[in-house]
């Protein structure tokens, strides 16, 4: 009988921070820019400059630490990582080994239909590296140092997940955590998340780990799903044919779903950790640590609790409403402005997600105004323009955030509920389709279709369907 | 009027009362120089055009009334391991030889905006890294006082150059005595102030947590009016600290009534001071660095003691403690730190690169054997070593807690005295080359200023003899954290004394054979 395996996952991951700063000087962090052009004395290594530390990053650092429920460490320092390589200016990297931000934490996480505890061993704040780029024409390599010295945090979970779909919870869970309190805006594809990932694989009931392997270079949840599944099967194969499976590092690579081995354990780097000396020791009070509580907003979980509560919104609609907090916070201003949850809800749920799947967009990157939203939301709900109409005008807030109210007064868009008019239409209608109006007359309700069709054409849309309807069946019913 | 022969205050006082003009100083650094420093090599670069040109800048704010400071329009020379803006900075190094910065070291900055003139920049051993200033790329200075000795070092190039009148004064950097040390074999005044003091932001690094700028100057009146000048809190220095007392000018009075003194046991044998036997307590540590003490200069020291228990201090014998583990704790702190702060010269970004490599790891290789010295390979690997796995905590962790006992020993200290008396070194200049044969005789020679270092304090040098040979001989006083100003007033009180024996000679160095010149103010009085 073929033996049943488990598979045991810790991730470490790196999330950049939304400062506009660098972590130890005042370049900006802005993505993209010339090569080298967002550099310093300090973010490039010179000879004499020192770190200085962005307050921000500390302060971003301790509310994620806060948010997953971990201790934060109220004396911390900070540490050299000593390696040579040329996208790492100072051939350093100042990081946290001895006292980081930030331990002994958790987060909640639900996959497939089950709860559990994700641990936190611990969280600390790093500078990230510059940007090597080999120019195959010239054969020689450039450095570019506009990402040196990026603020980040590494958050390195304990050995606790058993499958990738616990992986993708937990890494959602950092996500929703991380954008919510503004820290980053942990997009994988631009690198500004990464996980690394740890993996071994064990015979269930085992109480012993398994050799482990780390993976590393997976720049979305579907490479991150693949890598899990490829390597949990490298693993069992090599046990099941008596290998060894060897501790070393692996890169994934998406293109080809195969890892290959980066380094082992043996020549592992031995990075010569010590306290760095050019920054002082971070004391962070109790009372600072209150401040930042009190400024915590409220995060996904609260959030989706009370969208159910007091709006009274379905449990499917407030996770969909809530797995962003740009959509939140639309929702809930343009809520806080027309009053009506539901229908802003709607418009949320149905077109803009329509939308923002036709362009291959995230809810993170809607550009309209609540006000615009609700001032829509207005004008259909009192009947000043029909659904059509409504539809049409919300493609134009998507792109544009156009007014919605101007808008319509400019192209004349209001619904028209002139009796007169409408019923001169009708009879039209009525006369120029005797095959629909007697197969209304047969019993066909549908047939009616036809004739209203006929009508909003040629008001241009523009006409009350409601008050069409009603006129032709009073009219052909009597 | 000899320009030589004035201090960096007196040029000072005469630049703003226009009796000499800026370009005159500087002028006359500049002739000296031409007619020293072939047999002195205190400097690696000297910029002359461009020091002109600033004299002419500094004239005209002066002449404005823009300027007014004590030191504005005086000539100043900067050792070679700060960073000055578009001038050669190689910390005497063959992998900084073509290294030009783009930005000024900020207590550099400091002295610009007080109107000083930068000359030039001076020799150092390699990195800060040796006390002779013979491991330089750019060959060994000398000693003005005998061209066949050492300076000392690192600073050696700045003293050098202040003791043989190229320039008033100059900048220095203090990592375990590398200002005071250099100043007692040359005789001039040195101060490494509190650590913090002085930004070393520009400063380039060698061991980060002990390194420390301070001025070298010819009398105590000088470094205090430089100190005061280049002392600031620095936000680009995260170290740097936020002082109000840095006013040391107010502090040059001669009185010394009832200040306490204390002469340490460990440092001059057992009864040095007072004669007496000495009560019982260990003999063995306190031996440690007495031994090594060479008669002449504790018997110039201990004059000066004498002279200024005549002035009302209260001087008495004690014992430190835990002297013997300055050296190895410094060792492994300063090279720890060293093997990592140098680590950025890989001929990636600047500096040399070796010419024929195969791949990276061989372009770091051979960059780096090619462009270091051998003194500081040998700490980068000892530094390297004592950081590795598994070795960190019996070195590196041990080290940081011998440093915080001597701090509480210097604290017990400072509970009964204001000030420590100490050698500088054990010896006067040894002569050229006799030092670099035993790297580890040299390391402990540094016996008496690393201490300092390892605890943050202030601490200053002044010429206090001669030796038989007419060396130079300097004592070193030692004070609590942020107590520069008693430092500054028991030094000058005793220069105010002696100021006619040691401050106001100078060696001629431009005859045939060696002379010892006066100074013509010093001159008139002795008559």
């Amino acid at each position: 009988m073929a033996k049943q395996y488990e598979t045991v996952i810790g991730l470490e991951v790196h999330v950049e921070l939304a400062t506009k700063t660098k972590i130890f000087c005042s370049c900006s962090t802005e993505f993209g820019g010339a090569p080298n052009t967002h550099t310093c004395p300090v973010c490039t290594g010179m000879p004499g400059s020192l770190p200085v530390l962005n307050k921000q990053v500390v302060e971003y650092a301790m509310a994620v630490g806060l948010a997953t429920n971990c201790k934060i460490t109220q004396v911390c320092k900070f540490d050299r990582k000593n390696y040579f390589y040329p996208d790492n200016p100072q051939n350093y990297q100042i990081s946290q080994l001895y006292l980081p931000i930030a331990r002994d934490g958790y987060v909640e996480i639900e996959a497939g239909g089950t709860k559990k505890k994700v641990r936190i061993h611990e969280m600390h704040m790093e500078e990230d590296a510059g940007k090597l780029i080999h120019d195959e024409w010239e054969d020689c390599s450039l450095v570019d140092y506009n990402r040196s010295g990026v603020p980040l945090i590494e958050i390195v979970s304990e050995p606790d997940m058993r499958s990738s779909e616990e992986v993708i919870a937990y890494l959602e869970k950092l996500r929703m955590i991380c954008q919510y309190l503004g820290a980053s805006d942990c997009k994988l594809q631009e690198g500004s998340m990464r996980a690394d990932v740890n993996l071994s694989v064990r015979e269930v009931g085992a109480s012993e780990f398994g050799t482990r392997t780390e993976m590393k270079n997976l720049n979305s949840f579907k490479a991150i799903t693949h890598a899990i599944e490829g390597e949990r099967e490298r693993q069992i194969e090599l046990i099941e044919e008596g290998k060894k499976v060897i501790q070393e590092t692996r890169r994934w690579d998406d293109n080809k779903e195969y890892s290959y081995a980066m380094r082992s354990k043996e020549d592992a780097q031995d990075y010569r950790y010590f306290p760095e000396p050019d920054l002082v020791p971070i004391v962070i009070s109790d009372e600072w640590i209150e401040e930042i509580r009190s400024r915590q907003p409220e995060l996904r979980t609260e959030k989706l609790a009370r969208y159910k509560e007091e709006f009274d919104i379905p449990q499917y609609d407030a996770e969909i409403l809530t797995s962003s907090k740009k959509m939140a916070d639309i929702f809930e201003a343009a809520t806080a402005i027309c009053k009506k949850p539901k229908k802003v809800s709607n418009w949320l749920m149905v077109e803009t997600m329509r939308l923002l799947n036709e362009n291959g967009k995230e809810p993170s990157d809607i550009t309209f105004s609540p006000e615009n939203l609700a001032k829509l939301v207005d004008l259909a709900d009192a009947g000043i323009i029909n659904s059509s109409v409504a539809k049409e005008v919300f493609e134009k807030i998507f792109a544009e955030d156009i007014d919605p109210e101007k808008y319509v007064e400019e192209k004349g868009l209001r619904t028209v509920n002139d009796e007169g008019a409408l019923r001169k239409l009708a009879e039209e209608a009525i006369e120029s389709n005797p095959k629909a109006v007697a197969d209304y007359k047969g019993g066909k309700e549908k047939a009616l279709g036809a004739l209203v069709g006929q009508i909003m054409k040629a008001m241009k849309g523009k006409a009350n369907p409601g008050m069409v309807n009603q006129l032709l069946k009073e009219m052909l019913d009597s | 009027m000899d320009i030589l022969s004035l201090t960096a205050a007196e040029l000072g006082k005469k630049i703003q009362a226009k009796e000499i003009t800026v370009k005159e100083a500087v002028l006359a650094c500049f002739s000296r120089i031409e007619a020293v420093e072939g047999k002195v090599n205190s400097f690696v670069t000297i910029e002359k055009e461009r020091a002109l040109a600033r004299a002419w800048e500094v004239q005209k704010a002066i002449d404005e009334g823009t300027l007014t400071g004590p030191l504005a329009g005086v000539p100043v020379a900067i050792k070679d391991n700060m960073c000055t803006r578009g001038m050669l900075t190689t910390c005497s190094s063959k992998i900084l030889e073509n290294f030009i910065p783009t930005y000024t070291a900020e207590a550099v900055l400091n002295l610009e905006r007080a109107g000083a003139v930068v000359i030039g920049k001076t020799n150092m051993d390699e990195f800060a890294m040796g006390s002779t200033t013979e491991t330089s790329y750019y060959g060994e200075t000398k000693n003005p006082w005998n061209l066949e000795h050492v300076p000392g070092g690192s600073s050696g190039g700045s003293c050098a150059a202040v003791a043989a009148r190229e320039v008033p004064y100059a900048l220095g950097s203090d990592t375990g005595g590398s200002i005071r040390q250099p100043s007692a074999y040359c005789g001039v005044v040195g101060i490494k102030p509190t650590y913090g003091t002085v930004s070393r932001y520009g400063l380039v690094a060698y061991g980060s947590s002990l390194d420390q700028i301070g001025p070298i100057a010819r009398d105590v009146t000088d470094c205090a009016v430089i100190l005061e000048a280049i002392a600031s809190h620095d936000e680009k220095d995260s170290t740097s600290i936020s002082r109000e007392d840095t006013d040391f000018t107010s502090a040059l009075v001669q009185d010394v009534k009832g200040l306490r003194i204390g002469i340490p046991r460990d440092y001059f044998g057992d009864t040095p001071f007072s004669g007496k036997d000495k009560k019982q307590g260990d003999g063995s540590t306190t031996q440690a660095a007495a031994e090594g003490l060479d008669e002449e200069i504790k018997a110039s020291i201990l004059e000066a003691a004498k002279s200024l228990e005549e002035q009302g201090a209260v001087v008495e014998e004690f014992d430190l403690g835990l002297v013997k583990y300055a050296i190895p704790a410094y060792y492994v702190i300063a090279s720890a730190e060293a093997s990592s702060n140098l680590s950025r010269f890989d001929g990636v970004k600047y500096g040399y690169r070796t010419n024929e490599y195969e791949e990276l790891h061989g372009m770091y290789k051979r960059t780096r054997s090619e462009g270091f010295g051998e003194e500081v390979k040998r700490r980068i690997m000892l530094g390297s070593f004592v950081l590795s796995s598994g070795y960190y905590d019996a070195y590196y962790l041990k080290a940081l807690r011998t440093k915080a006992l001597i701090k509480k020993a210097f604290d017990d200290a400072f509970s009964r005295y204001d000030i420590i008396l100490a050698p500088a070194a054990p010896q006067a200049a040894p002569k050229l080359g006799a030092s670099l044969s035993d790297p580890l005789k040299m390391y402990l020679s540094d016996i008496y200023t690393i201490s300092v270092n390892l605890a943050g304090l202030p601490g200053i040098s002044i010429p206090v003899g001669r030796t038989g040979k007419g060396l130079p001989v300097g004592m070193q006083m030692i004070g609590d954290c942020f107590q520069e100003k008693k430092l500054f007033r028991a030094a000058y009180t005793y220069e105010c004394l002696t100021r006619k024996k040691w401050v106001s000679k100078w060696p001629d160095l431009t005859e045939e054979k060696d002379s010892v010149r006066k100074d013509a103010a010093a001159g008139r009085e002795e008559k």
